[in-house]
């Protein structure tokens, strides 16, 4: 019989750096269970906005994820305004999807850039990262902020859009097409990518299905659900795009579904812009109070739908605020996506649904004792993935990806 | 956008759930059309849950339990992709006995909100697969629900 053997991963993940715990079952070099552990990041968040007023809620929701700053405050306010039937201005619409879609582009390059760097691609890391502040500096520009931002609030937004910043707006967004274009031709049409990604980790659409799995994981496994087009807020049905979707659910498909989403960011990104040079008008329908009720909201995050449901009393605070990020549905999924790999592979396809864990976690405080378990850490587990990319280098003669551009 | 309209549309959304669900709705209202609120017994659940999976391949977002006063509420959040509409069914549980059937066995995406609601409200899920600590630390003292109204913050 196989001796079994447990691969800890954690408490502190070794790719997304963040606090969280897998533990790999492994027979030989192969991967027969995983069990996952959270609880290692918990802040109390839901019990804390009961204590703050509607707007203040706006800035602590802002604070459960750094890098879904806009998505959390958007599905927040959204709740607020469907429990109370609070309008918003179509100024503040197109201002609201403008801010979401950049935050889409930053965080997608973000991702695009660790799982370069995990696979021993550093190039793909240093190329994705760099572009990555041209976005930055666009947020800066709109809202005074790097991340952050600040944008959201009960019946529209806090900051206008000033007209002598659309230019340099649209011409900054112009500006990353080409170098996503770089991206897509490098990791689409790169043999050793193919090589390392396709076929690995997939996640059939039966069982995207029965997870709940959302924003980009289910994409890619052809399971076609958007909320920005099947429940329309913000200005998502005044503008014209696509939802990007794979067939195959495997890492690269989930590559492949996050670059060719940033051009569809860019389209609704220009055509926001367009708008907001016809559209005058108040930002903000300026609420005195949300009326007593409940009410739901919920956006497409760049990992998919986060969703808030609020329940008030007609007084300033919520009296139930209910937050499901999206990593909280994919992130069970590698439970069928990793069961197979060998621990080489387990790395990337643990990071392929791009998994946010101080999203998914929200309460209370724990603390792992000691095992004393000899753990993998950080540095092992890429070195692992990065040895085999360099096994296959040496045995195909392959380069993988050049990224020609000169700045 | 590619968004393809062969489903119910959001006007007979209220009206067919209506229909489906008669025997054991003990209320149903709309707020606008995009969402549907509908309170039923606890012992529905699983057949509320296999109707929405299976008549109206309805995608589970979320479930939220809060402690009221009346007892514990848990609220089932559905989503309607196709028809653009959340539903969200609600079962009232007494604070003495709050015990409810699980429905993961039948909707795997609701495993790790049940054993949320279970350690952090004390909720009982009937039947769930895999009852133990999530967010939780395993040597959190037995008996203690953090989101629970009368819950003393200090040990």
């Amino acid at each position: 019989m196989t001796k079994r053997t447990i691969v800890p991963i954690g408490p502190y993940h070794a790719l997304q750096e963040e606090p969280e715990f897998f533990k790999l079952h492994v027979e030989g070099e192969k991967v027969v269970h995983l069990d996952i552990e959270l609880g290692y990041n918990h802040r109390g968040i839901e019990k804390l906005s009961e204590s703050k007023t509607f707007e203040e809620t706006v800035f602590l929701v802002e604070r459960i994820c750094g890098i879904c700053s806009t998505s959390h405050p958007l599905a927040c306010v959204q709740a607020a305004e469907d429990a109370g039937d609070i309008p918003v201005p179509e100024r503040a619409l197109f201002i609201r999807s403008m801010v979401g879609e950049l935050e889409r582009i930053h965080s997608h390059l973000l991702w695009l850039g660790l799982a370069g760097h995990f696979l021993g691609f550093n190039t793909i890391w240093m190329w994705a990262w760099r572009f990555r502040e041209d976005v930055l500096n666009i947020l800066e520009l709109i809202t005074g902020n790097r991340n952050h931002y600040g944008m959201m609030k009960p019946g529209g937004v806090r900051r206008d859009i000033k007209h002598t910043d659309l230019p340099a707006i649209a011409s900054l967004s112009e500006g990353l097409k080409d170098p996503i274009k770089m991206f897509r031709d490098a990791v689409v049409q790169d043999p050793l990518i193919h090589a390392r990604t396709k076929g690995v980790g997939i996640l059939t659409r039966e069982m995207a299905i029965a997870y709940g799995a959302l924003g980009p994981t289910a994409r890619a496994s052809n399971y076609a659900i958007d909320v920005r087009r099947d429940h329309p807020h913000a200005a998502y049905d005044k503008v014209d795009w696509d939802v990007v979707t794979c067939e195959n659910g495997d890492v690269f498909d989930k590559a492949v579904v996050r670059i060719l989403e940033m051009f569809e960011s860019i389209r609704i990104i220009e055509q926001c812009i367009e708008q907001l040079k016809k559209i005058g008008g108040p930002v903000d329908s300026d609420p005195k109070f949300v009326a007593a009720g409940e009410g739901i909201g919920h956006y497409e995050a760049p990992r998919g739908e986060v969703f808030h449901y609020i329940r008030s009393d007609g007084s300033n605070r919520p009296i139930r605020h209910k937050v499901r990020a999206p990593s909280f549905m994919n992130v069970p999924t590698n439970r069928e996506t990793v069961i197979g790999a060998t621990v080489a592979d387990a790395t990337i396809i643990l990071a392929a649904v791009d998994p946010c864990y101080c999203c998914t976690e929200r309460m209370a405080v724990a603390v792992d004792s000691s095992s004393g378990e000899r753990m993998l850490d950080a540095r092992d587990l890429i070195r692992l993935s990065c040895e085999k990319t360099d096994r296959l280098v040496a045995d195909s003669g392959l380069q993988g990806p050049s990224l020609p551009i000169e700045r | 956008m590619n968004k393809q309209k062969d489903s119910i549309d959001k006007a007979d959304i209220a009206a067919s759930l209506q229909a489906q669900f008669n025997e054991f709705i003990l209320a149903i209202y709309s707020k606008g059309e995009r969402r549907i609120y509908i309170d039923i017994a606890p012992q529905t659940v699983i057949r509320a849950t296999r109707l929405m999976l299976n008549e109206y391949g309805a995608r589970f977002q979320i479930a939220t339990g809060v402690d009221t006063s009346d007892g514990f509420e848990v609220m089932y959040h559905w989503a309607m992709d196709e028809s653009d509409c959340v539903v969200t069914f609600r079962v009232v549980l007494p604070h003495e006995a709050a015990q409810v059937e699980s429905i993961a066995l039948i909707c795997p995406a609701a495993e790790w909100i049940e054993r949320e609601m279970w350690e952090l409200l004390g909720i009982e899920f009937k039947g769930h697969p895999d009852m133990r600590h999530l967010l939780l630390a395993d040597e959190w003292p037995e008996g203690k629900f953090p989101m629970r109204r009368d819950y003393e913050a200090t040990p």
